[in-house]
């Protein structure tokens, strides 16, 4: 009988009391009759059966009554509706993008077989406090040989190349990899095979695999691309393969892979630091237990080669982890702001639904007097709050699934993904689940207050209704919108306070007015400088001529775009430990180089067109390099050995900001493009134009692309950039932080501010007899003004110091985003508060102005 | 409750539960269980309602007005205080014939295209 009871509560309580007794009376006359065990089995399955299916139509018969009462409700009421919808969609829909996001980059498993066990190595320089270099095709090696801790390792690394043959020329970046790589990481191709063994052999055929993208612009999808011979860089390669369209590696840039392949002579240079290894650890084995073996077999290299490998060690990390921390943090940033104005809507909605909890209390109270359970009237309720947060929560799931594409913009992670996350069931069992806590999270305690006790009480109770209680409730939750509302801004301010620090920083060249290009000649067509040199000297003479062009160069690397590329320097008589060689970064320019960048040159000269192969071999240096080197002392004629050959400084010229705005910038070199040896690596030849030019810049890429074109039928063209946008793309992802939670921000104090004016407003309809009465006995308008202005200031002041005390707490965990500005910046602290108080004013104003015209005779009257 | 009541053909067809027990309730008033009796013996023991069935019928009955409870109750000695009676309503009694007016005219059909054959 106890268990029968205990069964009934599948169904809802007011059936339960209705009927419950009875069901209980009914199922002990039928349990009297079943005289054995078989009929009391029988008796018991029926019984099971009939709860089942009977308690869910009761439920369902309830909801659609529920649904039908509450959307009658909603359609009487339809501005409170769409308030509570739109407020609801605003609040799901940033969690849901946010929760997207950090899913997407921080949480989901990475695209490949047993992807928690791959892990990518790097060398780290102790000395030069670098942590993630490349590897020479000699230590990794060796590191491969002498690791036991993976169950397999393969390297790659990426190189842009010309695609020619049939169409416009190409230039695509080119993952090379070697045969392991694509069995570590598990993918099948879509059509064909990938490398085999023996593929990454010197002596192999070329062969190569086609990213989806390249098949589908390049070749039409077409199927019967494989076995086609494709030309790369004017090598004839057999596509053997296509990768599924979800595949990316190592970054999403890479549109073909060619097997990596290291002749004998390769093994020779272990400065020459190109690759990158992929391993995947052996079950069983820690990410620690593989580091600290990896740390050991690097110290063992290091002193077998002193010279070149000392302060080398290893840094062995998860393929998961690999992008910068910054962006960790900007994400959980992005995630706890989107979860605060989530807060802040619910809590604003909690204050609608209870102000208008409040006014139903009538209605309620007719409804409990007619005989529904308090469990009922509360369901009805949440039903309703369900009901308009499932309508939020469609319309945030749009607004969520329109601002990824800007989200994305915020952490640029070269992660092998896809870039913008995709909205499938993960997402919307998200945003489900967000739905239903925000319905709950903001029916529940309206819907709890109204249904107290079915009162009589408020059947009896006038306009005056409410209670100190409730207000006090109310008046916690706007502090609580107020306070959140500030941490958003502050953090806000912060970062803007970021954006102008990096914005301030001065580049080093004027970037207005120059247009970029790439040309990058392959090779080994252009493996002769003397050849590079007529292509340049064609191509800039004419590019010169062009109205408006005021100068032109050619340089290995634009600046931020091309950080790396540096070179050990030494200087004879100084620095004798050969390991503790400094380096500098390493450029060949075109003359004319520092007149179209307007890098100021300090001393002696440019290089020149005399500045040959067989003349002296000179080099233009940075300040910083005079410094470092010659401190005090006139550098012009001074000796340096630098990239394999001996130097002489010729000019001086200002520093530029290599790495970017943000970074800590090498010292310049700049050698003559004359003075690259024949088939030096083609990493370093000139391969960027840029151009100086009075108006438009832009304007002349058609003219300079053909200029190109005549000058090499083959040559394709891409990259082309206006230089500031180069510098402008800097601050770009600082910029879009600013805008994403600008938003955040904006729409927690417009959601604050209307959650004041509710309360407010609320407060003086109750009030109004005590304002008539108020004035009645003599108070002034001015009096009454204040008096509610106060209350609003008195909520603003303790959500304000309640907010900056968190703001402060956020700010010490974004740090990493601020570009050292302090967590306790007062600007950003002044202007939050200032905008809070001017939000409080806002909010109070029309209540107080409503406040303010009561009239005592009319007020007094109304009961 | 009597005015306003919808025309009793909008209710049709009824459930097969809700038209038992208006057809036991026709004849005297009865509590759950001489409700759940008099049905499976009326289709000799074909039809057993169940207790959820029964009371879910019943809630929605009341709502439709097509039964009350009546405070009618036998002497104390044959009752139980758990019971509660029911009665139907002319409301329900109208609703009843429709409902057997309109199976009627389907046997009628049934019948006439020769797949019921008399006494069937």
């Amino acid at each position: 009988m106890r268990l029968y009871r205990f069964l009934l509560h599948a169904y809802p309580a007011s059936f339960r009391g209705e009927y419950g007794e009875e069901m209980c009376a009914v199922f002990e006359q039928r349990r009297r009759e079943a005289t054995n065990f078989l009929l009391l089995l029988g008796l018991w399955i029926d019984v099971l059966i009939d709860i089942a299916r009977n308690a869910t139509r009761v439920h369902i018969d309830i909801l659609r009554q529920d649904l039908r009462y509450a959307s009658r409700m909603l359609r009487r009421t339809p501005g409170f509706a769409l308030t509570v919808v739109i407020v609801s969609a605003l609040g799901i829909g940033a969690t849901t993008a946010a929760f997207t996001m950090v899913d997407h980059v921080l949480i989901r498993p990475l695209p490949f077989a047993d992807s928690d066990r791959l892990v990518q190595l790097y060398q780290n320089n102790s000395l030069r406090d670098a942590k993630f270099w490349e590897l020479s095709p000699a230590n990794y090696r060796d590191w491969k040989s002498a690791a036991t801790s993976f169950a397999g390792m393969g390297c790659f690394t990426e190189l842009l190349v010309n695609v020619t043959g049939r169409g416009e020329p190409l230039s695509v970046s080119n993952g090379q990899v070697s045969a392991e790589i694509f069995p570590l990481l598990g993918r099948q191709p879509l059509l064909g095979r990938y490398f085999s063994a023996g593929e990454d052999r010197e002596t192999a055929p070329a062969t190569l695999l086609l990213s989806y993208r390249l098949w589908q612009t390049r070749f039409g999808g077409d199927t019967s691309v494989l076995g086609r011979k494709i030309l790369l860089d004017g090598i004839p390669h057999t596509v053997i393969g296509v990768m599924p369209a979800s595949f990316y590696f190592p970054d999403r840039d890479v549109q073909l892979w060619t097997a990596l392949r290291f002749g004998p002579d390769e093994y020779a240079d272990r400065e020459n630091t190109y690759i990158y290894p992929l391993a995947k650890l052996r079950r069983g084995v820690s990410l620690t237990a593989a580091q600290s073996e990896m740390s050991l077999i690097a110290a063992r290299l290091a002193r077998a080669y002193p010279k070149e490998l000392a302060h080398v060690g290893a840094t062995v990390l998860f393929m998961r982890d690999n992008f910068p921390n910054r962006a960790r943090t900007m994400l959980m940033a992005l995630l706890a702001a989107a979860g605060c104005v989530l807060l802040i809507a619910c809590t604003n909605l909690t204050n609608l639904m209870l102000a208008r909890a409040m006014a139903r209390r009538k209605e309620l109270a007719v409804r409990a007097a007619m005989g529904a359970g308090r469990e009922r009237l509360v369901r009805q309720m949440l039903t309703e709050s369900l009901l308009l947060a499932l309508a939020g929560g469609a319309l945030g799931v749009l607004i969520a699934a329109s601002a990824l594409p800007l989200l994305v913009r915020l952490v640029p992670v070269g992660l092998p993904i896809a870039e913008i996350p995709p909205v499938d069931a993960r997402v919307l069992v998200f945003a489900a689940l967000t739905t239903l806590a925000t319905g709950v999270g903001f029916g529940v305690l309206p819907a709890l207050r109204a249904c107290r006790g079915g009162d009589a009480a408020a059947l009896r109770e006038t306009s005056r209704g409410g209670g100190g209680r409730r207000e006090r409730m109310r008046s916690w939750l706007v502090v609580a919108e107020i306070g959140g509302s500030v941490v958003l801004v502050v953090c806000c301010g912060l970062l803007m306070h970021a954006l102008w620090r990096v914005q301030a920083v001065d580049p080093g060249f004027r970037a207005g007015g120059v247009l970029a290009m790439r040309s990058a000649l392959p090779q080994p067509k252009y493996e002769k400088t003397a050849t590079r040199i007529q292509f340049y000297d064609r191509v800039l003479s004419q590019a010169r001529q062009l109205p408006g062009v005021t100068g032109a160069a050619y340089v290995t690397g634009l600046p931020m775009v091309f950080g790396g590329g540096v070179q050990p320097v030494e200087v004879a008589g100084q620095a004798a430990d050969l390991a503790n060689r400094q380096t500098a970064s390493l450029r060949y320019v075109t003359p004319g180089y520092f007149s179209v960048m307007s890098i100021p040159l300090l001393q002696g000269r440019d290089v020149a067109d005399l500045d040959t192969a067989r003349s002296q071999w000179v080099a233009v240096v940075s300040e910083s390099f005079v410094h470092r080197y010659w401190p005090g002392q006139n550098p012009i004629g001074r000796h340096f050995n630098f990239a394999l050959a001996d130097r002489t400084v010729v000019g001086v010229v200002g520093d530029i900001r290599v790495r970017g705005l943000e970074r800590s910038n090498e010292p310049q070199v700049y050698i003559p493009c004359k003075q690259v040896p024949d088939g030096w690596i083609i990493f370093y030849t000139p391969k960027d134009l840029v151009v100086r030019a009075t108006g438009d810049p832009m304007a002349l890429a058609p003219a300079l692309r053909r200029i190109i074109h005549e000058a090499d039928p083959e040559q394709p063209v891409t990259d082309v950039q206006l230089l500031s946008d180069i510098v402008d793309a800097q601050t770009a992802t600082r910029s879009v932080q600013l805008w994403v939670l600008g938003a955040f921000a904006a729409i927690a104090f417009l959601l604050a501010g209307i959650g004041i004016h509710g309360l407010l407003a609320f407060a003086v309809s109750t009030r109004t007899q005590e304002i008539g009465v108020r004035v009645a006995l003599g108070a002034r308008r001015g009096d009454i003004l204040s008096m509610i202005v106060r209350e609003g200031a008195m909520l603003a002041a303790v959500g304000i110091c309640g907010g900056a005390a968190l703001a402060f707490a956020a700010g010490l965990q974004i740090r990493a985003l601020l570009a050292g500005v302090p967590p306790a910046d007062a600007p950003a602290f002044a202007a939050a508060i200032l905008l809070a108080l001017l939000m409080t004013v806002a909010g109070s104003l029309v209540p107080a102005l409503r406040a303010m015209r009561v009239d005592p005779a009319v007020a007094i009257r109304v009961e | 409750m009597s005015d306003g009541l919808p025309d009793p053909a909008a209710l049709l067809p009824l459930p097969p539960a809700t038209l038992h027990i208006l057809l036991s309730l026709a004849e005297e008033d009865r509590h759950g269980y001489a409700i759940i009796q008099n049905v499976a013996s009326r289709t000799n023991g074909e039809l057993k309602l169940s207790a959820g069935t029964l009371y879910r019928s019943i809630q929605r009955m009341l709502e439709h007005g097509l039964i009350v409870e009546t405070r009618d109750r036998p002497a104390p000695d044959e009752d139980d205080p758990r019971r509660r009676y029911y009665r139907i309503t002319p409301y329900g009694t109208a609703v009843a014939r429709a409902e057997a007016r309109r199976l009627t005219q389907l046997v009628r059909l049934a019948r006439e295209s020769g797949l019921a054959t008399e006494g069937a």
